[in-house]
């Protein structure tokens, strides 16, 4: 006799619950349970037995009713559906993330096997073109030259790749997304929950129903998670920079006689445009973040190193790799917010 | 492409809400502004509205705040569609239009002036005076001259290369203007144009406006809250209220024929000498004064001819036009115009009483 069995009984679904079954192991209190010697019946009104009153939860009520199933069996039937539609998941996703594996793999081939001091002119020549600025151009030489003195440039290099990879793919998928969005209310009703969500997932579940889809040994494995995880800035700047066009520009073009289109191309993305940098910048900050968190699922770059500190305890390796993190994410976002003050600025000054 | 035409506005209303056609029975049947939102949570926008603009003239359409005349001027573009009623653009009724043709009469029949400028911030000067000529798909070359050209004749010569927000307001709104003339359009819609501009820029734009379109002869819709701009500028004056017109007209007649005290009210405070002018208060049937003391043009101003006489109430002057006698113009009769009208007198009064009481 358990707690809820009155209401089994009251309703007459005695015989729907059949006999207690036994499908996985007991649990620790009912191993306890039947240690112990049956409780004597005690009379009068038994407050030790409100105090303990359960909630009726699954557990307690499959205590009093077989047929209702136990909450292990709950999340064992997610994994088996997971499991189950794996394969037609799996026929599907492969061919269409292959080329992302590709990617990946092509940036870290070139970015580890290009001589150090022509990624070093390619890169510096990109900080200039971006930022136009000679103190960014040393800052960025500065740290390079440290991660190549201190031997972590070739983790250093791996991390870049994967977040140049990430980061060009999230703004290729996010802008036209964040477009959609804010031209229908209905699709960022519906986006908004799937990035609030996207976001505050915590970023080890994305790895899990990964794991299970794709091999460790696969690039795309950790790239998805990043991708999913980093494209949510842009996505949200492009809908919120559109939004947020001024009104009236956006009647005059309407006056004048634009299309859709013309509208699109000539007044918002140009007006949005400081907005969405400031995604691209908060794009990159993620993937960078993300980026450590993947060497768990075999993942190149500093975080191998990071995760080796953590698991052999080598507590200088960890160190010297986050500062390498750190040089790295200060640099990213230097590059970024200067190319982002120029695009705030393109309208500020005359071009001679 | 015509460069003159005639928008007519018949029987429009405009009703803000979530069911219209339903509270445009109730507006039909009498209901009012007040009523309609507070039974039927519906906002009366434009009551049946009957204008005509004729080609080559300014329609001025003046109101207060919330009197709907912005959301009038957006209705002859459709920027704001209707609840009901007809607009003609050279005697087609553009409702009927589809998406292709709409887009086709803003393009190439209407440009639009706006309060705020609403300049592309990201563009010169010179991209923002030929965006019109770009949007319709013209090359850069074919509307480069013409918008060089325009920007210099508002005056904005030489600063073509500079970014809208390096200009002062009333620069914008010349880059404004000028957007609006290298389109080439017939109607131009401009919407509380000066508004946000101080007094002495205002008046220089109005000047140049009028100069501009003694030269193109546009047809052109300004909407204005300010009675002094109207009068200036007006060769048709609608006065809205509360959505409905109250009275339209030309503007001497309106001042010196007011038909409701809403207009009296408005008009009690305004410098008539100024406004007035000559051709309003002069005699066409009368025989020639005895003594003539010179001429005047029949569209001086009251203020000029005071000018002119000195103050002297005796004096009479014989009124021409394009150098033809059109009549004659007794002082006396000029000073008895400077008086505002009897209904106008009677509320001053009313006030003056009160106030000695």
């Amino acid at each position: 006799m358990t707690t809820y069995s009155f209401i089994f009984d009251g309703l007459g679904l005695r015989d729907w619950c059949g006999e207690p079954q036994r499908s996985g192991p007991m649990t620790m209190a009912e191993l306890l349970a039947r240690g112990s010697a049956p409780a004597e019946p005690k009379t009068g009104f038994d407050w030790s037995a409100l105090w303990s009153l359960p909630f009726p939860s699954l557990d307690e009520l499959h205590k009093a009713c077989a047929a209702i199933p136990r909450s292990r069996d709950l999340t064992k039937s997610l994994e088996t559906g997971f499991l189950n539609i794996r394969e037609s998941l799996k026929y599907v996703l492969d061919p269409l993330t292959q080329p992302l594996s590709w990617a990946l793999e092509t940036a870290l081939y070139v970015g580890v096997n290009t001589p150090w001091w022509l990624m070093l002119i390619v890169l510096l020549t990109v900080v200039w073109v971006a930022g136009r600025s000679i103190a960014l151009v040393a800052l960025v030489a500065g740290v390079m030259g440290f991660l190549l003195f201190v031997d972590h440039y070739i983790f250093a290099m791996q991390t870049l790749a994967i977040i140049f990879v990430c980061a060009f793919l999230c703004v290729v998928m996010g802008v036209p997304v964040g477009i959609a969005m804010s031209r229908s209310d209905r699709l960022q009703r519906l986006m908004i929950p799937v990035l609030d969500m996207l976001q505050t997932l915590p970023t080890f579940v994305y790895l899990i129903p990964l794991i299970f889809l794709f091999s460790v040994t696969e690039p795309k494995l950790y790239g998805i998670a990043i991708i999913l995880y980093a494209i949510v800035p842009v996505i949200r700047l492009t809908d919120l920079g559109i939004r947020l066009v001024d009104k009236d520009v956006i009647e005059a073009a309407e006056a004048f006689g634009m299309t859709r289109h013309q509208k699109l191309i000539r007044v918002q993305i140009p007006l949005a445009l400081p907005n969405i940098m400031a995604g691209v910048n908060q794009t990159i900050m993620m993937s960078l973040a993300m980026v450590v968190i993947a060497s768990l699922v075999s993942a190149l770059g500093l975080g191998v190193l990071v995760l080796r500190g953590i698991r052999n305890l080598e507590l200088g390796v960890g160190l010297m790799a986050g500062l390498g993190i750190v040089l790295l994410a200060v640099i990213l976002d230097r590059v970024t917010k200067a190319a982002l003050a120029r695009v705030n600025a393109a309208a500020s000054v005359p071009r001679h | 492409m015509s460069q003159s035409a005639s928008i007519s506005i018949r029987n429009l209303y405009k009703i803000f809400g979530s069911q219209p056609m339903r509270a445009l029975e109730h507006v039909r049947a009498g209901m009012g502004k007040t009523e309609l939102m507070n039974n039927h949570r519906h906002v009366l926008g434009l009551r049946d509205i009957n204008v005509e603009m004729q080609a080559g003239e300014i329609t001025v359409i003046m109101g207060l705040s919330g009197s709907g005349k912005s959301t009038l001027i957006r209705h002859v573009n459709r920027l704001i569609e209707p609840t009901a009623g007809e607009i003609l653009v050279n005697g087609e009724n553009i409702l009927k239009f589809g998406e292709t043709r709409l887009r086709e009469l803003r393009r190439k029949q209407m440009s639009m002036v706006f309060q705020h400028f609403a300049l592309l911030p990201h563009k010169t000067v010179l991209d923002n005076a030929g965006m019109a000529r770009a949007v319709r798909g013209e090359d850069r070359r074919g509307y480069e001259q013409d918008a060089r050209d325009w920007l210099a004749r508002v005056g904005l010569g030489g600063q073509e290369a500079q970014y809208p927000h390096q200009l002062s307001g009333g620069m914008q709104q010349r880059v404004g203007i000028a957007r609006a003339l290298t389109s080439n359009a017939p109607i131009m819609l401009m919407d509380e144009a000066f508004s946000a501009l101080d007094p002495l820029i205002r008046t220089d734009m109005q000047d140049l406006l009028l100069e501009l379109q003694d030269e193109l002869q546009k047809t052109i819709v300004f909407i204005s809250h300010d009675l002094d701009e109207a009068l200036k500028l007006a060769d048709h004056l609608v006065i809205l209220k509360d959505g409905v017109v109250v009275q339209q007209g030309e503007p001497q007649d309106i001042l010196l024929k007011p038909n409701d005290p809403y207009i009296v009210d408005f008009i009690s405070d305004i410098n008539r000498a100024r406004v007035l002018r000559v051709r309003s208060v002069m005699d066409v049937d009368t025989p020639r004064p005895p003594e003539i003391s010179g001429k005047v043009e029949a569209d001086a101003t009251l203020e000029s001819v005071i000018a002119l006489s000195k103050g002297d109430t005796s004096l009479s002057y014989v009124v021409h036009r394009d150098g033809a006698q059109v009549g004659y113009l007794d002082m006396q009769k000029l000073v008895r115009a400077l008086v505002p009208t009897q209904a106008a007198l009677n509320g001053m009064r009313k006030t003056a009483r009160a106030d000695s009481d």
